[in-house]
């Protein structure tokens, strides 16, 4: 089987078949991170472009090594506010880069929709990193190859996506790709946080951490913007903490053994106790392991290097 | 100058629907009937199979002039209006500087006399700067020639100085036009709330937005007494209440527009930024209420909100992109199409274009009565023709009916008794 898209803006598109393509693509990369000498030659001569327009370490030094060790030549842009300010549009900046001859690039932007507005003006493939509240694709394979590593199986796995769904790119990503691979999902929060007709998405819809907890298998919990308070989505954080936090107490509501995933960064104390994130049950670093395997393998797959 | 208008269909609503001729002399009409004489010295325009109706007149347009003279001037939003069949337009007046003085409406006025397009009336500002804060000098603003006072785009939040309008208005028998929109609840939005702004990712503007600001200025109209006049419409719940306030008494018209009841907002995925308005593009079931509006007569008329912007900035990113439509060279075979679901007679769309808005406006305009202005609209009702914005006469091309296959064209637009547009 092949990979049939250009460009990888959302994860809403993409049929089951071609996520397992990917995560299993990701298999062999996964290997080459554990040698000794971490690199292949897949993409020596092709140019990779990192665009981000809002601050981001993890997900850009994960695509940046995942560039390198395919031995693309990769070059780090990020566009202060006052270039915005000057006046350059989005798409005028894209066409600039795209002048050097980007083969692929990698867009991190506040709004919705840039990724894909981005690659209809350009010849590159366009990799999203996140646009707004609407995806951030690769964050939700990464979470899907860590799962199939632990649980291997999906089909009926229990998954509670918890907190701030509705301004959440992970989470629309990983709803979108966690039915389509056959898993049961859950999104618990308060109704501030619900986006319109969540539930058409194929999720149950929970109120109370504790119900929404009760036999699952996989808790995602979703990082509490901090600067949204104010904003009447909640009243303070010690309440939200109280009531929506995953502590040891809580965990034992799950299933035994189920897994603990976050994208990261995290509030330690708020959305999550300590003791939860450093635990046995918690599989957050592997998850930033894997994002490079992953997203070695979607470079890898959008470049044609397996055609 | 004299015109004969020979052998078309004339729709006059309320007066006369069916065969007829229009002449015209002096820049008024002179005779309505069937088989008249061509006075010597007349121009003939043939109209065969042709419907030729009062010129029509929009109550809501953007004209960006003065301030954004890039997206559009007076000059070419007439040429655009006349090239749609609108005769008489209101333009909004939230240019820059807004029109909330004499000198600006005498400006506008001025511009739109050198154009010698359409006729064009002014809707002055109802508080200084729009702000919301303190009214402007409306009576000087009627004297000067505005038709009707709106903050549109800028809706009053502070309900008391809204009443304060609508009391003051009464003095001067001017409308006070209202963008519906709670500026909390819909802050940040940028389309309708609902499952596809989930799936698109993108903050939304519930109905409630529109409702709850439609309740209270129905309260304050019923309190104050004023004409109250709500600009286009978009949810069933405002279309419930604006019925209900009708039947009991209140002095309300509404207008509805030609992308309120054509499109949902699924116009909006992929990102499409001509298909982003404010008040956005709503549901099914929205489109549907707009439409039974429409047919009873709770929506009295239809608007186009004519909003030109740059190319360049509906290329951006969908949120930073600015809301707006252009409508005025569309909304006729639109309207038709409403004609042709049922949803309306002809006569009954030419009455929302026509003898509707002049009403609500209290405008000396809309109709073929003898003695009236000659403004006529002669058009095609079934020739179908693809929207092409590349040969729009607006400055400006953001339309979501771009390629649209449409029925129903205007041939000739004649204002105050002269040609001013006919189809190439």
């Amino acid at each position: 089987m092949s990979f049939k898209h250009k460009h990888l803006l959302s994860v809403a598109p993409l049929s089951a078949d071609e996520i397992m393509l990917i995560l299993e693509t990701a298999d062999s990369f996964k290997e080459v991170s554990g040698r000794e000498i971490k690199k292949v030659p897949a993409l020596r001569g092709k140019t990779v472009v990192n665009l981000f327009f809002e601050p981001s370490t993890r997900t850009r030094t994960s695509f940046e090594l995942a560039a390198k060790r395919l031995s693309a030549d990769v070059i780090n842009f990020s566009p202060s506010n006052s270039s915005v300010v000057k006046g350059e549009t989005l798409l005028d900046t894209a066409r600039n880069i795209e002048a050097m001859q980007a083969d692929i690039i990698v867009l991190r932007h506040p709004a919705a929709g840039a990724a894909e507005t981005l690659a209809r003006g350009v010849k590159s493939s366009v990799i999203n990193a996140g646009d707004g509240w609407h995806e951030h694709p690769t964050q939700a394979l990464l979470d899907l190859y860590t799962l199939r590593e632990k649980k291997r199986n999906f089909n009926g796995l229990r998954v509670a996506i918890v907190g701030d769904v509705a301004h959440s790119r992970v989470a629309r990503s990983n709803i979108h790709a966690l039915t389509k691979v056959g898993a049961e999902v859950r999104v618990v929060g308060p109704r501030t946080m619900m986006p319109f007709g969540i539930e058409r998405l194929g999720v149950r819809m929970y109120d109370n951490l504790d119900e929404g907890l009760r036999g699952v298998d996989v808790i995602m919990m979703l990082r509490l913007q901090l600067e949204r308070q104010g904003r009447a989505l909640y009243p303070t954080i010690r309440e939200y903490s109280r009531l929506y936090g995953l502590t040891a107490e809580r965990l034992k509501l799950a299933e035994a053994g189920a897994l603990v995933m976050h994208p990261g960064p995290i509030n330690r104390g708020v959305e999550i106790a300590p003791d939860v994130a450093d635990s046995f049950s918690s599989v957050i670093l592997d998850q930033v392991t894997n994002g490079v395997a992953v997203r070695m393998g979607i470079l890898y797959l959008l470049s044609g290097a397996n055609q | 100058m004299t015109i004969l208008i020979k052998g078309g269909q004339v729709v006059d609503p309320g007066r006369v629907n069916g065969p007829a001729d229009v002449l015209i002399e002096n820049g008024k009409v002179t005779a309505v009937g069937q088989k008249l004489k061509a006075p010597a010295d007349a121009t003939v325009v043939d109209a065969a199979g042709r419907g030729v109706m009062p010129g029509f007149i929009d109550l809501h347009v953007h004209f960006r002039e003065p301030g954004f003279e890039y997206k559009e001037t007076i000059q070419s939003g007439t040429a655009a209006a006349v090239a749609g069949g609108f005769t008489s337009v209101c333009c909004m007046p939230n240019t820059s500087p807004v029109n909330d003085n004499q000198s600006i409406t005498e400006f506008i006025l001025e511009k739109a006399r050198a154009a010698g397009n359409a006729n064009v009336f002014p809707v002055g500002a109802i508080t200084k700067g729009s702000e919301g804060k303190e009214l402007a000098e409306i009576g000087d603003l009627r004297r000067a020639g505005c038709v009707a006072i709106s903050d549109d785009g800028l809706p009053v939040m502070n309900s008391l100085v809204m009443r304060r309008a609508m009391e003051y208005a009464i003095a001067f028998d001017v409308p006070v036009v209202d963008h519906c929109e709670d500026l909390h609840l819909s802050e940040g939005g940028c389309m309708n709330e609902g499952f596809v702004s989930t799936q698109l990712g993108l903050p939304g503007v519930p109905a409630a937005a529109e409702d709850v600001m439609v309740a209270r200025n129905l309260a304050l109209a019923e309190l104050t007494g004023a004409r109250l006049h709500l600009a286009h419409l978009s949810t069933a719940g405002s279309v419930r209440m604006v019925r209900d306030a009708k039947s009991r008494g209140i002095k309300v018209t509404a207008e509805a527009c030609p992308h309120h009841f054509m499109l949902t907002e699924e116009a909006v995925c992929g990102y499409n930024t001509h298909a982003k308005i404010n008040p956005p593009l709503r549901t099914w079931a929205d489109v549907q209420a707009i439409k039974d509006g429409l047919r009873d007569g709770t929506i009295d008329v239809i608007a186009t909100d004519h909003a030109p912007h740059a190319t360049q900035e509906k290329q951006q990113e969908f949120a930073a992109a600015p809301n707006g439509i252009v409508g005025l060279e569309t909304a006729w075979p639109l309207t038709l199409t409403l004609v042709e679901e049922g949803v309306l007679s002809l006569e009954a769309a030419v009455a929302k274009l026509t003898t509707e808005p002049a009403r609500a406006f209290s405008l000396q305009k809309g109709t073929l009565a003898p003695g009236a202005d000659a403004d006529v609209a002669i058009a095609d009702l079934r020739e179908s023709w693809e929207v092409d914005p590349a040969r729009f006469r607006s400055k400006s091309r953001n339309t979501p009916f771009a390629g649209w296959k449409v029925k129903g064209r205007i041939r000739t637009t004649i204002v105050g008794g002269r040609v001013v547009y006919e189809t190439p």
